[in-house]
């Protein structure tokens, strides 16, 4: 058993069968499996799994579709976002 | 290729692909959907999961609980496993109004033998725990409410109507419609004809260009809804939970994320659906009033879907005036996937039984070309 997504613990059979289903992207496969869907958001298996597609679908890695970027960027607690809206509501209260 | 249907249904969300195995499933051969990206790509692909029984019109009510019955039997019936999860739903009233409202929403409600009551925010706490309940005043719970994975409710139906023989064209773009005598004649992107006496617009969003094709007034307005999940955390509470006054609505996938978004008034209509920053700080906000100890769960991940509006909203099903045999499936409002279960069936019965349904007739498009007379659902995030 091999994993390919390790936020997600999903294996390359999985992604295999998501394949065989009909799933020629990288979107597709994050969807119906969770490859991507975890902490990192594919910066570990996206490649990899970009890989497993060209192989099993034998399409050229280029002319694969390429995948969604979402942000944020990092993981960002609600704490964070909450502190800097405070921090962007005292510094405006200073130049009125 | 032969590109000759009995039927051509124009999207691959859920509306599309149940609606398709539906036809299929009544005996209809020759079924094809045309999808312009991959299945689920466009709103069913983005939404929150839900579904509820929990409305404040009749119309959507009946649909909702067909569907949540349908919904009961249908990981057996399609072979598929959807993360079908009846965790109930808990819609919090913050003010006096907002509990008169629901006080008549559940009276109807029960009338329609839904098992729905009205508890304190003590009991509140106990189904949904974290929240904070010095915000709230009452809440409605229905336990057989719930949540399910949309991506794997499409592919299921997907599976199961190409097993039946439907086809499914992926990356099928249409660019234009005509109708010659009783046959329509669908165009690609690509420059492909399909032909068929049967045509089915459930393209969400987009259905009012679908509708325009030929000269059809479809109306349905697109918002963009923005949505965020967090990283996943042990099991917090099973139930959907939604605000209308607060607007949001969250709730836990079965992989251990949260879900949450909202609606925000001041969105122009539009297909437009990139992420925003003020929709984090927005969130974070709204999130942290109704939860003020989860402030250290963070956020992975943003998108934003659309919600097809119409006037009331309610959805637009059935057959339109001006052409024959070109039913509609759209303007779903923000919950198509919740009510496709119930709608693609009575679909299906309307046009391969010729069976009537007096719920899809109170929802024909003609009710929106009026607007006088328009009873609007009030329970929308």
């Amino acid at each position: 058993m091999k994993i390919i997504c390790r936020c997600q613990d999903v294996t390359e059979d999985e992604i295999i069968a998501a394949i065989r289903q009909g799933a020629t992207t990288i979107d597709e496969i994050r969807r119906l499996v969770r490859a991507g869907m975890g902490q990192c958001q594919g910066r570990t298996c996206r490649r990899l799994v970009a890989q497993i597609i060209s192989r099993e679908l034998k399409t050229p890695p280029a002319e694969i579709y390429p995948p969604t970027f979402r942000p944020p960027n990092r993981p960002v607690s609600f704490e964070l976002i909450m502190a800097e809206l405070e921090r962007q509501e005292a510094e405006n209260g200073e130049k009125k | 290729m032969n590109r000759a249907f009995d039927a051509v249904i124009i999207g691959g969300g859920i509306l599309g692909v149940s609606t398709a195995y539906e036809l299929a499933r009544a005996g209809m051969k020759n079924v094809c959907v045309l999808e312009r990206h991959y299945l689920a790509s466009g709103s069913t692909g983005r939404c929150g999961g839900g579904f509820r029984q929990q409305w404040s019109t009749e119309a959507n009510t009946l649909l909702a609980m067909d569907s949540v019955k349908r919904l009961e039997g249908l990981e057996e019936e399609l072979g598929y496993h959807t993360e079908f999860f009846q965790g109930g739903y808990l819609i919090l009233a913050h003010t006096p109004e907002e509990e008169q409202q629901f006080a008549k929403n559940v009276e109807m409600q029960r009338s329609l033998g839904l098992d729905v009551n009205i508890v304190d925010p003590d009991e509140a706490v106990k189904i949904v725990p974290y929240l904070n309940k010095e915000t709230i005043r009452k809440a409605t719970w229905c336990p057989k409410d719930g949540h399910i994975n949309p991506f794997l409710l499409t592919q299921g139906y997907a599976n199961a109507a190409r097993r039946l023989g439907v086809q499914i064209h992926l990356w099928t773009n249409v660019v234009g419609i005509m109708k010659k005598s009783d046959t329509f004649f669908v165009m690609t992107e690509s420059g492909n004809t399909y032909q068929t006496p049967l045509l089915f617009n459930c393209a969400g969003g987009f259905s009012r260009s679908i509708g325009a094709m030929l000269n059809v007034e479809i109306p349905v307005d697109p918002y963009r809804h923005e949505i965020l999940v967090t990283e996943p955390v042990e099991r917090l509470w099973n139930p959907m939970v939604i605000s209308f006054s607060v607007g949001l609505y969250a709730r836990q996938e079965m992989s251990g994320g949260v879900v949450m978004g909202m609606g925000d008034p001041n969105e122009p209509v539009g297909t437009f659906v990139g992420s925003s920053m003020h929709f984090m700080y927005e969130m974070a906000q709204r999130f942290t009033r109704l939860f003020p100890k989860l402030d250290k769960l963070r956020i992975v991940r943003q998108w934003a879907g659309l919600y097809e509006m119409t006037a009331d909203a309610q959805p637009i099903l059935g057959p339109v005036e001006e052409v024959d045999n070109f039913y509609q499936a759209s303007g779903f409002s923000g919950h198509g996937l919740m009510l496709a279960p119930a709608v693609s069936q009575i679909l299906a019965d309307m046009v391969v039984n010729k069976r009537k349904s007096e719920v899809a007739d109170s929802l024909n498009v003609k009710r929106l070309y009026n607007l006088k007379d328009v009873v609007k659902e009030k329970s929308v995030v």
